[in-house]
């Protein structure tokens, strides 16, 4: 009595045994697809981005190199040297050494302000728990990730640095690109 | 059939010998960068890339800075290695590869300045013979430059060179066969000449397949690199090789990539002859001769970037089971059609 299977049952599709003349023949037949193949794609184009001449566009909230902020009106820092952005760090490269401000020496428009603010980019992350900490937006993300160096020690950002305006290196992505 | 099987009808001097050794070889020769400038843009192109384009315009002067790197490199060898043969070995495979070189027609006899002048190295009567002959001392190349690294590698690849190259080599001379039988002439002059009604790919369709297929095989190019395979074997035979003596290796290959082009191009496309009755002056026959050839070679470097290596025990049986029955068949039809319809 042979053996019925269920309704249910799978077909299992095989591969033709791998013969001599059969498998020949089928394999000239694949190899002519196989060109077809190939030559689509030159047909096609090429996929390739010129990376140093040209970049792929970043998202607005891709998270690169760190910048420190000034009030636009006043010209002073927002950073009051509080280190909740260091207490954050997972990486603990950032380094914070504040000091009081004074009438005749004013720099930030709280009580303290940060007379070192070094971010060691060699160990950073770039997690953004820094920016979330702030209380007072003073450091975000922005959008640079071209930052190798020779030295490891050029890659220490000092506070002068990451206020400066960045040179203008990497594209942003337009609405709905 | 007269018993003679080429006959040269004019008498060069022995200066333009000289010259034409030496026009022949600069021309292949130049190719040679050209051509693997070529085969790297053309596969960049097969996988949606570019291709090297950084070094001059287009990358057109890569070959020239990967030649000076390479001549520059200090010459080195295994201390397993056996070195007369270590350094022997590569001029072998360049020797016989720019050797087979000397027979091909680019062109007819031209009278130049008064001077008959056939636009080939040698007519020779063995014609296709020579080229076997080439091929197969060509193999000790391989096979000794493999032998003598003294690595485990190399030997293996030279091991495979030894096995795939007399299993094709037999199917390749057996496809030709047909050629020679409806050409009734081993010259290959003789043999454009008589295509002049009908390309030869026509009637011996099957045999420019199997010779198409066995020239893969012979010139260790895609999808039969496994004397090379440098995924499983590490480059094969010249695992060990560097610098100029690599340099010589990869002239060889592409030398003898573009010698099995223009023997296919002689044997089944009809040389330096135009369809459709066109018929150009004479200095135009090599351009032609060089168009068809580079056809196929892009036909090579498509099929390498298209076809994944064939396993060794299929590679085999391909050969010994498929090719060679096929071409058997080939010519023992054509002798037959010839018999009859004589």
């Amino acid at each position: 009595m042979s053996w019925h299977p269920g309704a249910d049952h799978v077909e299992v599709m095989r591969p033709p045994a791998p013969g001599a003349a059969g498998g020949t023949y089928r394999a000239f037949a694949e190899t002519l697809r196989g060109l077809k193949t190939t030559f689509s794609r030159v047909v096609e184009g090429v996929h390739t981005l010129q990376y140093p001449e040209q970049k792929t566009p970043v998202y607005p909230r891709f998270r690169g190199r760190h910048r420190l902020h000034k009030f636009e009106d006043t010209d002073l820092e927002k950073c009051v040297g509080c280190s909740l952005c260091a207490a954050a760090c997972p990486a603990d490269c950032i380094r914070v050494v504040a000091a009081e401000n004074t009438p005749e020496h004013r720099v930030s428009a709280g009580e303290r302000y940060a007379a070192v603010y070094e971010i060691n980019l060699s160990r950073c992350i770039f997690c953004g728990y820094c920016e979330v900490a702030c209380p007072f937006d003073a450091i975000t993300m922005g959008n640079d990730y071209e930052m190798s160096d020779y030295q490891r020690s050029d890659l220490i950002f000092t506070k002068e640095m990451l206020l400066a305006e960045p040179v203008e290196r990497t594209p942003l992505r337009a609405d709905g690109e | 059939m007269s018993p003679q099987l080429a006959v040269v009808q004019y008498y060069e001097p022995w200066w333009i010998q000289i010259l034409k050794a030496v026009v022949i070889f600069a021309i292949i020769l130049q190719l040679q960068p050209i051509l693997i400038v070529g085969e790297r843009k053309l596969l960049g192109r097969f996988q949606g890339r570019y291709g090297p384009n950084r070094v001059g315009p287009y990358g057109l002067a890569t070959p020239l800075a990967d030649i000076i790197k390479l001549a520059t490199k200090e010459q080195f060898r295994p201390d397993t290695s056996i070195g007369w043969m270590f350094a022997l070995a590569p001029v072998i495979s360049v020797l016989t590869a720019v050797g087979a070189l000397a027979i091909i027609p680019f062109g007819d006899t031209q009278d130049i300045f008064g001077t008959d002048v056939g636009l080939y190295g040698l007519d020779v009567s063995i014609g296709p013979l020579f080229v076997f002959a080439m091929g197969a001392v060509a193999f000790y190349g391989i096979m000794l430059g493999g032998f003598s690294s003294g690595s485990k590698y190399s030997f293996l690849g030279s091991m495979r060179a030894a096995a795939q190259l007399i299993s094709y080599e037999v199917s390749q001379g057996l496809a030709l066969v047909g050629v020679v039988m409806t050409a009734q002439t081993l010259s290959l002059t003789e043999i454009v000449h008589a295509q002049q009604g009908m390309w030869y790919f026509i009637p011996q369709f099957l045999g420019f397949l199997i010779f198409l297929v066995a020239s893969f095989a012979e010139t260790n190019r895609a999808p039969f690199d496994l004397v090379e395979a440098d995924a499983e074997i590490v480059g094969g035979y010249f695992t060990e090789y560097g610098g100029t003596r690599f340099t010589s290796y990869l002239f060889a290959e592409y030398i003898n990539m573009c010698v099995v082009s223009l023997i296919m191009v002689t044997v089944f496309f009809g040389g330096w002859l135009l369809p459709f009755g066109i018929n150009p002056p004479g200095w135009v026959d090599p351009f032609i001769v060089l168009g068809k050839t580079s056809f196929f070679l892009i036909f090579f470097i498509w099929i390498r970037a298209t076809l994944p290596r064939l396993r060794y025990d299929q590679l085999m049986s391909f050969g010994w089971k498929i090719l060679l029955p096929l071409a058997t068949l080939n010519t023992l039809v054509t002798a037959i059609i010839l018999v009859v319809t004589d």
